[in-house]
């Protein structure tokens, strides 16, 4: 089962980083919203996988009878989908802000902090 | 409750027994206030439609907010510098189960010293942000800002670090895209997802060191990787995160978002960013490198060197290709993290101390330049170096700070960036082999000084904008108003006094840093505030 999930991150990892090399910013988008669920399932398959058994203590005893599944990935996980969602949602916004004022996605194009050919610094007075 | 058969639980193996002393709270307090003050100004975004005479109320609510954190990072460095490493774990889980805030020489300092600059940018923005600015949360976002950078510095958990990160980002995002220009929109694309692909390695690297250790805890991965003899992945992990960090930090050659974006945000919000976010960048490689991953660190040396090389000489160099003032800037602080990161190559007591006086210097000169370069916008309504000039007549104290500064930047004495750079070279002199990298600091540093006292010579020292015949006066002066002037030169001779002051009695910030970086080197005292002696 480990084998399977880490195989599947790695192709998300694989799709994520081919997505935000491109030089349109529409598909470095997409690159970034699957990028945080390949880290997520990373991290899901890093913490152990134990299926089907919940981490609750019986009453009568002081620590689980059996290996139970360890609860601290998936809390590292909820904060982490957190995160990269309101990353993504800001990213989303900003871009299509771009989009209206600079009418453009593509990075090729979009040079309005650097421009292209700056003058260079004065040699003299 | 286990139901009817209620025995009673012992919960001294799992639960912080002894209250936490009122004293303690003081940990969280550099991070506690800024919220607070960040959700009361939430509220007072409006707050100049409040009084007739439009007063600009939350700005003054912003500078008390930041003066009471700035305080209480004082008193917190006080209290550690007099007993050692502070712990507080939270929820009152015994650690490593708990999160802990563990505050230790070097996060007091750089707390303190952050907040103390975040102080002065407030009050420089109560003269400058627009009321566009304070509208859309300029304030807010700054001080959340804050209680990120606070975080980041005070924690002692490592994924609760990449939480501190997220904060201090988003709040960042806000800010440096705040006023909506064409050229901001297109510096912010590019800063914001270069630092989000940084913050996602990040966050790679720690679930691969929880898959491998089974904890979080700073302290407690620290002590078990001092004893790891597994076949884990322990160098990949490594090399995860000084890449994760070094982009944090804008290291070549993953340094391109900074010179694309802090060029383009108001004038306070760029001397913070240049002041405060690369620096924590520079801080957690100091922690997780040489703190936790010491062993890997020296497998991986060689690297850091030449990745120290590369980034001074790249920045210096983009600093002598640059013709907009704030461009040249932002290219030095590049040039300064890579000085920073030769003293992490090295990592000796003398190199990390020598790291953390030059972090300390870097924070408040590179705000002051910003904020002196500000005034020169202002006064000459350009950043370009081809028409600004004339300013020694405008302003000759003006002047004389801004040169003093200059000789900070570049490393001369008199000032805080001497020391630091004396000891670093004389640190790495002392490192076999790495001779070459301290020729790299001191070349550097020559490079450093030819690009800023360009900037002087042609904004202060000649007579006016390009074109103007030699030996007449032709400046321009767009008359500042008194409150502006005010403000704006208090905050900069505050900032160009501490410069001074570090320069001219640096005793007690050399001695500091030695023992900070003696204890980041052997943990000991750190992970005895966390587990206690017994763990030791």
């Amino acid at each position: 089962m480990e084998t399977a999930l880490s195989i599947l991150s790695g192709l998300f990892f694989i799709v994520s980083i081919y997505l935000l090399l491109s030089k349109y910013v529409i598909r470095v988008l997409l690159g970034v919203a699957l990028l945080g669920n390949a880290v997520n399932l990373l991290i899901f398959t890093a913490g152990r996988l134990t299926r089907e058994v919940p981490p609750i203590i019986p009453s009568h005893l002081d620590v689980p009878a059996v290996a139970t599944a360890n609860p601290l990935p998936q809390a590292l996980i909820l904060t982490a989908i957190v995160i990269s969602f309101s990353f993504f949602a800001f990213l989303l916004v900003l871009s299509f802000r771009a989009y209206q004022d600079l009418k453009s996605d593509d990075t090729e194009t979009l040079r309005f902090a650097e421009p292209k050919n700056e003058p260079t610094p004065p040699l003299g007075y | 409750m286990a139901g009817k058969s209620s025995k009673v639980i012992d919960t001294s193996g799992v639960l912080v027994e002894a209250n936490v002393q009122l004293v303690d709270y003081l940990i969280i307090a550099p991070i506690l206030i800024p919220i607070i003050f960040g959700a009361i100004l939430l509220m007072m975004r409006r707050s100049d439609e409040w009084t007739k005479s439009g007063v600009n109320l939350s700005a003054y609510v912003a500078c008390f907010g930041i003066a009471l954190m700035t305080l209480a990072s004082f008193a917190l460095l006080l209290r550690v510098n007099a007993q050692g490493p502070i712990t507080m774990t939270m929820g009152r889980w015994l650690p490593p189960f708990g999160i802990s805030f563990s505050v230790d020489k070097l996060g007091a300092l750089l707390t303190f010293v952050g907040s103390f600059v975040a102080l002065m940018g407030a009050i420089y923005s109560t003269a400058d942000a627009k009321v566009i600015d304070r509208r859309f949360g300029f304030y807010p976002f700054l001080l959340l800002m804050m209680a990120g950078v606070s975080g980041a510095f005070l924690t002692g958990d490592i994924f609760n670090l990449y939480v501190w990160f997220e904060v201090l980002l988003i709040s960042s995002f806000g800010l440096i895209v705040l006023g909506s220009e064409k050229k901001q929109l297109d510096g912010t694309m590019k800063y914001a997802f270069l630092n989000l692909v940084a913050t996602t390695m990040f966050l790679i690297a720690t679930g691969y060191l929880y898959g491998l250790l089974g904890t979080l805890n700073m302290a407690d991965i620290a002590m078990k990787l001092q004893n790891y003899d597994g076949d884990g992945p322990v160098r990949t992990i490594a090399v995860l995160y000084i890449a994760a960090f070094s982009m944090k930090a804008a290291a070549f050659p993953l340094n391109f978002w900074l010179p694309a974006s802090y060029h383009t945000p108001r004038i306070v919000v760029s001397a913070l960013f240049a002041g405060l976010l690369t620096k924590v960048g520079i801080y957690s490689l100091l922690r997780v490198a040489v703190m936790l991953f010491s062993f890997e660190r020296e497998f991986l040396s060689i690297g850091i060197a030449w990745l120290a090389g590369a980034t001074m000489l790249v920045g210096v160099l983009g600093a002598l290709a640059q013709n907009d003032i704030r461009r040249i800037l932002g290219y030095l602080v590049i040039s300064g993290i890579g000085t920073m990161l030769a003293g992490i190559y090295v990592a000796t007591v003398p190199g990390l101390s020598g790291v953390i006086v030059y972090t300390v210097h870097s924070m408040l000169t590179m705000t002051a330049l910003y904020l002196v370069a500000g005034m020169i916008g202002k006064i000459s309504g350009s950043f370009d170096l081809r028409e600004v000039g004339g300013l020694y007549a405008v302003s000759p104290m003006l002047s004389a700070v801004f040169f003093v500064l200059c000789l900070a930047i570049a490393g001369l004495p008199l000032t805080s960036g001497f020391w630091g750079k004396f000891i670093l070279v004389k640190a790495t002199l002392e490192v076999e082999g790495a001779q070459w990298l301290a020729l790299i600091i001191l070349v550097s540093g020559f490079l450093t000084t030819i690009a800023i006292f360009r900037i002087w010579i042609f904004a202060f020292w000649r007579g006016g904008p390009s074109g103007t015949p030699d030996g007449k006066e032709n400046y321009q002066n767009n008359i500042l108003d008194d409150k502006y002037k005010l403000t704006a030169s208090l905050v900069i001779g505050v900032l160009t006094g501490a410069i001074l002051l570090i320069g001219f009695m640096p005793e007690w910030l050399l001695s500091y840093s030695a023992d900070a970086a003696q204890s980041l080197l052997f943990p000991n005292d750190y992970i005895e505030s966390v587990f206690g002696k017994e763990a030791l």
